[in-house]
């Protein structure tokens, strides 16, 4: 095949971002007449193909080891190598999961191909697709192109491709197998755990105010608090505040944090990446103020304020005040 | 313990960019430049771990021209024994593989045995200099690390899953970790270590010297990010912005 998806296991299911790496393959397939095939694999390898098969897809690939039953980078990384240089696809799906982040790399060091990670879009040149990220704080976006013609290992931002888009069909499934030694396995994983929940479930809040780093020292969140008590918003931030110690980790947003999806999301002075998106895009109505006005969360904002919060918000509280 | 720390030197998160006329790069004159901040992390990581066992060497290890002398000097002072400094003056104009491949053979004979790197750049963001790094090294390698516990001759680190998850899980050493922001309060250098720092090794190599292979990939152009949605811009002085946002909640967004 051409293009060969590789899925990821979400406790027996497909992963969203998988989904959307097999839309992405099916409309670049049809575009560039390129064939596609997705390959299943882990502990839940049979239960992930028979969804697969569910697909508008050539092949459905499906690979169970006693050493791919876990997670681990050295297994996974070994087992993805070995499928790429038999089947030889041009292109390798995936979707920009933090799983994929660990392990592909190795999977690029091993077989000396690239992998252009957290692609947000594709365009034609010369017949072919060539695929973007952004860069640069996500003020730019940048198209790479691989040196030479091989295999390019290729993973996608999350909504890069819509899965509603996901054409339903069939497909064949074929079993396969890689050689993976014992010896190489040398990481033990323990079952993954959630931390205490913390106070706040922002997730069905109705109003949130959120602080980023632009709030510049602790002090200042008291000016943020200040605002969220008079309209009775809660209280949510970037991960940068929560890193620095000044707010508990149950108020961050975003991919490592909360998805919230309140009817206001008054963001003060976040820069807007990818990782904070992910957790607030879905909110009625974006509010920013940000004195940088390249900031790319602008581009999320229903209204947009280019100016200093730390003058602005004391303003804002004392008028809503009244 | 020897442990190297990867540092790369990106622009600041307040840096204004414009495409360079060519529209090859951005135009560099003027920016700010800091220490990429995953990698501030990584290196309070080390010194904790240097200091929790009273013993090792934290070896700090940039590539990039001769701009980078000023995170080399920064991670000197907060507690760094020394540096390697692999000096690349060329455009941007290769990838992660062949940054790691000049980072590997540079410290292939030092024989570290942890290497700390930041989850991933704030320019470029490709997430993988670390992880290839291990790979050609032949050691473990984990990211998103936002917790360690060194054990007799293995690793065991807590990795950040999706969504507030975690898992715990233990490495042979020797161990690449790509390391997450926030597993540590990174220290501010000491005037003591600004001063101590000026006698430390930084010992120098060009990256031609050090990289022996072609890189995988390259850029192809740079454009500005469009916009997705109409934004309704609120100007005027600070009162009639106050006041224009007042009458949004209240008339349009209607928060109460
Ligand atoms: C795997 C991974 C997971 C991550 N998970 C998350 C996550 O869950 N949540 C998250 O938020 N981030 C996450 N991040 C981090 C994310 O990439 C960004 O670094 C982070 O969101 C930036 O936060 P920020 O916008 O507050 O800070 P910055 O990007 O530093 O932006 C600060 C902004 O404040 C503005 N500003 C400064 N001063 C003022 C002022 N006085 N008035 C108005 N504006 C001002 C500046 O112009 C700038 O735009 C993750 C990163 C990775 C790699
Ligand atoms: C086309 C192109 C041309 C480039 N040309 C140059 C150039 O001429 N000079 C230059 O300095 N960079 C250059 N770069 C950037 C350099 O190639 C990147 O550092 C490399 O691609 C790794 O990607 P990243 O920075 O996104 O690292 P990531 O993989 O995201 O970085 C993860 C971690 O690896 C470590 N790391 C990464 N890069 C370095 C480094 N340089 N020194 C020490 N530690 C590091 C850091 O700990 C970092 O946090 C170029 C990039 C591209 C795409």
């Amino acid at each position: 095949m051409d293009i060969l998806v590789v899925l990821e296991d979400k406790n027996g299911m497909i992963h969203r971002m998988s989904q959307e790496a097999i839309t992405g393959a099916q409309r670049i397939g049809s575009e560039f007449n390129l064939s596609v095939g997705i390959l299943a694999m882990g502990g839940n390898a049979a239960a992930l193909s028979d969804q697969a098969a569910q697909y508008d897809v050539n092949e459905v690939l499906t690979l169970e080891n006693e050493h791919l039953n876990h997670y681990t980078a050295d297994g996974y990384g070994a087992a993805v190598a070995q499928v790429v240089t038999n089947e030889n696809p041009k292109y390798v799906f995936f979707g920009h999961t933090y799983q994929v982040r660990d392990y592909v790399p190795r999977v690029s060091a091993k077989l000396k191909r690239p992998f252009l990670n957290d692609a947000v879009s594709y365009s034609s040149e010369g017949g072919n697709p060539v695929f973007s990220k952004q860069v640069l704080n996500a003020k730019l976006v940048a198209a790479l192109q691989p040196n030479d013609g091989g295999t390019i290992l290729i993973s996608f931002q999350s909504a890069a491709f819509s899965s509603e888009n996901i054409q339903s069909g069939s497909a064949n499934v074929r079993s396969i197998s890689v050689d993976i030694d014992s010896a190489e396995i040398k990481t033990v994983t323990e079952d993954p755990f959630q931390e205490e929940a913390g106070g706040v479930d922002l997730s069905s809040a109705e109003l949130i105010v959120s602080i980023g780093r632009g709030i510049g020292k602790e002090e200042n969140i008291l000016l943020a608090q200040e605002l969220a008590n008079t309209i009775g918003a809660e209280i949510a931030s970037s991960r940068p505040v929560v890193d620095s110690g000044w707010l508990p980790s149950h108020h961050q947003v975003g991919s490592s944090g909360q998805t919230v999806s309140p009817k206001l999301y008054l963001a003060l002075g976040i820069s807007g990446a990818i990782q904070h998106v992910v957790g607030m895009k879905g909110s009625k109505n974006i509010v920013v103020i940000n004195k940088d006005p390249d900031a790319p969360l602008f581009e999320l904002a229903d209204y947009g304020v280019v100016g200093d919060m730390l003058e602005i918000v004391p303003k804002l509280t004392e008028a809503l005040d009244r | 313990m020897k442990i190297c720390v990867l540092v790369k030197q990106v622009p600041g998160s307040e840096a204004q960019f414009s495409v360079s006329a060519d529209g090859s790069w951005i135009q560099e004159t003027g920016l700010p430049f800091e220490m990429n901040e995953s990698d501030n992390y990584a290196l309070e990581e080390a010194l904790q771990i240097r200091e929790q066992k009273d013993e090792g060497e934290v070896v700090v290890v940039s590539l990039g021209p001769d701009r980078c002398q000023k995170v080399i000097r920064e991670a000197l002072a907060k507690g760094a024994d020394r540096a390697i400094h692999i000096k690349e003056d060329a455009p941007y104009n290769t990838d992660p593989f062949s940054i790691a491949t000049a980072l590997a053979n540079t410290i292939k004979d030092e024989k570290f045995e942890l290497v700390l790197s930041g989850l991933q750049s704030d320019d470029l963001g490709f997430g993988q200099t670390g992880v290839i790094l291990g790979e050609i090294l032949g050691m473990t390698t984990a990211t998103l690390v936002v917790g360690t516990e060194i054990q007799d001759g293995k690793i065991k680190v807590k990795r950040e899953l999706e969504s507030g998850w975690f898992q715990w899980q233990t490495m042979d050493l020797p161990a690449s970790l790509a390391i997450q922001s926030g597993l540590n309060q990174p220290r501010y250098p000491s005037l003591k270590g600004i001063m101590g720092a000026k006698k430390k090794e930084i010992k120098e190599s060009l990256f031609v010297d050090m990289c022996d292979i072609d890189g995988l990939q390259s850029f192809n152009g740079l454009s500005v990010q469009r916009a997705e949605k109409q934004t309704e811009m609120i100007e005027g002085t600070v009162d009639q912005v106050v006041s224009k946002l007042v009458d949004v909640f209240k008339n349009e967004i209607r928060i109460n």
